[in-house]
């Protein structure tokens, strides 16, 4: 148990982060954590170390948070992946609006805690099928095959949900990280 | 390459992952469009912060719980036999 305990201190702050970035609400979040380290604790001899520990984790908050979205949705029979994938083509993309320079670097902006409070409500707008993609991928670090796969999706469409909500969030972030003075306008930008 | 074209071969650019000629075309139409070359440049950055971001504490009282939870269930299902 001590060894299992340890693995908890090391991991226990991204799978609530997981979940309360998904879940947006910290009762559930606390309820997906909860159950994925005892769901990981019970299924420990299954773990095969094909992936990392910390992904086999993530894949059981996931699984865990998608399906409090869905009960939430009265999505309990249909995938909420299966009945939106026709959508996510690249042709309906939108094209970038706001384009500037930023004001200062990622490196200084990161310890800023306006900048991430910024970070938070950005994604928070993204809406239910994009910000699990993006928090898969780019916050924890997982590849395109591991987020398709914890997320039941088709690696094409990860691939265009992620653009998704990385051009969303590029957009909403440099309308406030952004210098206004170095914008370039997009009437400019169609060739 | 177009910018719409740009904009569809974004993620594998960024990720280092786009196929080598793509990734000529892609960087000899940057080359020639500065919003193109700005909207990269952004992308970079709000992933870069985003990575660079710290994981939320768990509230204490939530992880007292937790580390509870974990040790009650230890013991009820690994009970010394005898």
């Amino acid at each position: 148990m001590d060894a299992f305990e340890e693995l908890t201190n090391r991991y226990e702050r991204r799978v609530y982060s997981l979940a309360l970035r998904l879940l947006r609400h910290e009762q559930d979040a606390e309820d997906v954590t909860q159950q994925t380290f005892l769901n990981a604790l019970e299924g420990l001899e299954n773990f095969r170390g094909e992936a990392s520990f910390a992904t086999w984790l993530l894949r059981i908050a996931t699984h865990a948070a998608l399906k409090v979205i869905r009960k939430r949705k009265g999505l309990d029979t249909v995938s909420l992946e299966e009945a939106t994938e026709e959508t996510d083509r690249y042709d309906t993309i939108p094209h970038p609006e706001y384009i500037a320079d930023w004001r200062q670097s990622p490196e200084e902006l990161v310890h800023q805690r306006e900048v991430q409070r910024l970070l938070e409500a950005a994604l928070a707008r993204l809406d239910d099928r994009h910000r699990p993609v993006f928090l898969l991928r780019d916050v924890e670090g997982l590849s395109v095959r591991e987020t398709a796969e914890a997320l039941g999706l088709s690696e094409a469409n990860t691939k265009v949900r992620l653009l998704r909500a990385r051009l969303q969030l590029r957009e909403e972030l440099t309308r406030t990280l952004g210098n206004p003075a170095r914008r370039v306008i997009r009437g400019a930008h169609n060739h | 390459m177009k910018c719409a074209e740009l904009l569809a071969a974004l993620n594998e650019y960024v990720d280092g992952t786009v196929d080598p000629a793509i990734c000529e075309e892609f960087e000899q139409h940057m080359a020639g469009c500065n919003p193109c070359q700005v909207v990269v440049d952004n992308l970079r950055q709000t992933i870069t912060l985003y990575k660079g971001g710290k994981p939320i504490e768990l509230p204490a009282p939530f992880r007292l719980r937790l580390h509870a939870a974990l040790r009650q269930h230890w013991k009820k299902t690994h009970r010394p036999k005898g």
